[in-house]
């Protein structure tokens, strides 16, 4: 579904990204994991066209996307919830999702919504409540509502964890795993590395901007490499 | 009788820099820049309609829709070839090249327009209005000039509260790369801004130059830094506060050279600036600046 092959990116004369290769096919979850600077995000920053590789090629269901503009690849289904929720603080719940479905139909917005909603009843009740008055996991989960509003065939998640209570935690990888049933093929960025190798049908590890090791989610989880540095042992 | 005169003198003037006003707030929200052109745009605008009404005698609507339109069309190809190339450079070189657009519009005015003032009465001018046995005289001009900016408000509100590119707007405007992220075509959401922004200048133009009949390339200047003013006063990047920040200025200048002093009226107006400012550094509805990491 989606191919990477040999990417290089730089942020002005530092190189973040050093000839990374990857897939994800139909209907797995992929975890990406790594340490802070790995170059994860910068990864997924690269696949959505916020930056741009020098080298190498994107392919996704047959499109090339190296060249093509960061609004265009929405519409072909490659979805990325980025770092840090990103929602859009001063709108409300409902137009935030409004906007996750910029690239859709009008009839397709109204089922969207509704499934959006009942996945995740909250949002619901918080429709018009001003989205930067949400708490840490009701954003999480609008910043995932309004990516599946765009209708991903591949979903991207960036660190959907990141600042949460425990429970909160447990509570994201269960819509994730849902998600996941329901048909949406997932690209996993996390740093808590067990959970995401956990659900994870397969699984890279970065480092410094390289894949250092790539295996199935249970044998990255019994890797002596990987528990030493992402599992504390 | 005098003091409601001078209130609805000041709203009206208030009104022509709310509406310049506006065009500053729109682009620095979506562009994070700050358009040292847009008075001049103005003058242009009033330019076109004078052109169109006494060279090409069209009727004074026509010479409105036709400075609409060409302001307009000036945004959108000032934003594209002066700052579109440098959105990512410091923000100290887009200043500098706005200063260097607003030069660039002024001295193009004076090749093509000459330097002598002209007489915008002279094409269009409305008649004073008489109410209460002629205890009160307002002039149509007011009037008119607070409705537009009353209209105005209310469209643009509708604008960005209702429809697809209004919301799209307001996304761009919070987060450019999570609006691009959602399918958002950042650049022509820029454009557009641009567009309205220019177009809404225009109208203040032509509004202006009714109240304040002389034309010169240089007119746009005083009242672009006069909305600048409003649109920090009411706080950078709000719609309202532009509104507000606008009329508001309007009224206390004119109270200023009504009841003060004529020459000290602008410094006051700067003044009312700095003390506001000292309180509320944000503008009166201004959201206090978060720098995002
Ligand atoms: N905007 C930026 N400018 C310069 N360097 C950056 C920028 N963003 C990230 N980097 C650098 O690129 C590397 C990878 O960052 P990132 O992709 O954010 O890592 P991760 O998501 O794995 O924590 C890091 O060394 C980081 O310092
Ligand atoms: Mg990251």
């Amino acid at each position: 579904m989606l191919s990477v092959y040999n990417i290089n990116v730089w942020y002005g004369a530092i190189q973040a990204i050093k000839g990374v290769s990857f897939e994800v096919n139909d209907g797995e979850i992929v975890a990406l994991i790594g340490a802070n600077g790995a170059g994860k995000s910068t990864t997924l920053k690269t696949l959505s066209g916020l930056l741009r590789s020098r080298t190498g090629s994107i392919t996704f269901m047959d499109q090339d996307l190296m060249h093509m503009p960061a609004e265009k690849i929405v519409e072909h289904g490659l979805v990325h919830v980025p770092e840090g929720r990103r929602i859009f603080q001063q709108m409300t719940v409902e137009e935030n999702l409004d906007m996750g479905a910029y690239t859709q139909a009008k009839d397709t917005i109204a089922d969207n919504l509704e499934r959006v909603y009942a996945q995740f009843p909250r949002l619901k009740e918080r429709r018009r409540q001003i989205a930067g008055t949400l708490s840490g996991g009701e954003q999480q989960m609008l910043a995932m509502g309004r990516g599946l509003m765009a209708n991903p065939k591949l979903l991207m998640l960036d660190e959907p964890s990141m600042g949460l209570a425990p429970i909160l935690v447990e509570q994201i990888f269960e819509i994730i795993e849902a998600l996941h049933k329901a048909g949406t093929t997932i690209l996993l960025v996390e740093q808590n590395a067990q959970m995401a190798l956990s659900i994870a049908t397969r699984g890279y590890v970065l480092e410094t901007g390289r894949v250092t090791l790539t295996g199935t989610g249970q044998e990255l989880l019994r890797n002596d490499d990987v528990r030493k540095a992402y599992l504390g042992g | 009788m005098e003091v409601l005169t001078n209130l609805i003198n000041g709203m009206s003037l208030g009104s022509v820099y709310a509406i310049i006003a506006l065009g500053y707030t729109m682009v620095y929200g979506i562009a994070k820049m700050l358009n040292f052109a847009h008075g001049d745009v103005i003058m242009v605008g009033a330019y076109i309609c004078f052109c169109s009404v006494s060279y090409l005698g069209l009727p004074a609507f026509a010479g409105v829709a036709l400075s609409v339109v060409g302001c307009t069309l000036l945004g959108i190809i000032v934003e594209r070839l002066a700052y579109k190339p440098l959105r990512n450079a410091p923000s100290l070189n887009v200043l500098i090249t706005a200063i260097g657009v607003s030069y660039f519009l002024q001295n193009a005015a004076l090749i093509i327009m000459g330097s002598d003032p002209k007489s915008f009465s002279s094409i269009i001018s409305l008649p004073a209005l008489s109410l209460f046995d002629g205890k009160l005289t307002i002039s149509a001009t007011a009037v008119l000039t607070i409705f537009a900016c009353v209209v105005i408000m209310v469209a643009l509100t509708m604008f960005t509260g209702k429809t697809k590119m209004g919301k799209a707007m307001r996304a761009c405007s919070e987060d450019r790369d999570a609006a691009q992220l959602m399918g958002i075509n950042v650049n022509s959401t820029i454009s557009m801004v641009f567009a309205i922004g220019s177009g809404l200048a225009a109208i203040a133009g032509v509004l202006m130059c009714l109240a304040y009949p002389t034309l010169m390339p240089t007119t746009g200047s005083m009242p672009g830094i006069k909305a600048f003013t409003a649109a920090v006063l009411g706080g950078i990047g709000s719609i309202p506060g532009a509104a507000l920040g606008g009329v508001l200025l309007g009224i206390i200048e004119i109270f200023a050279r009504a009841y003060i002093s004529t020459q000290l009226a602008d410094a006051v107006v700067f003044g009312v600036l700095i003390v506001i400012l000292l309180i509320r550094p944000a503008g009166l509805l201004g959201k206090p600046v978060n720098e995002k990491v």
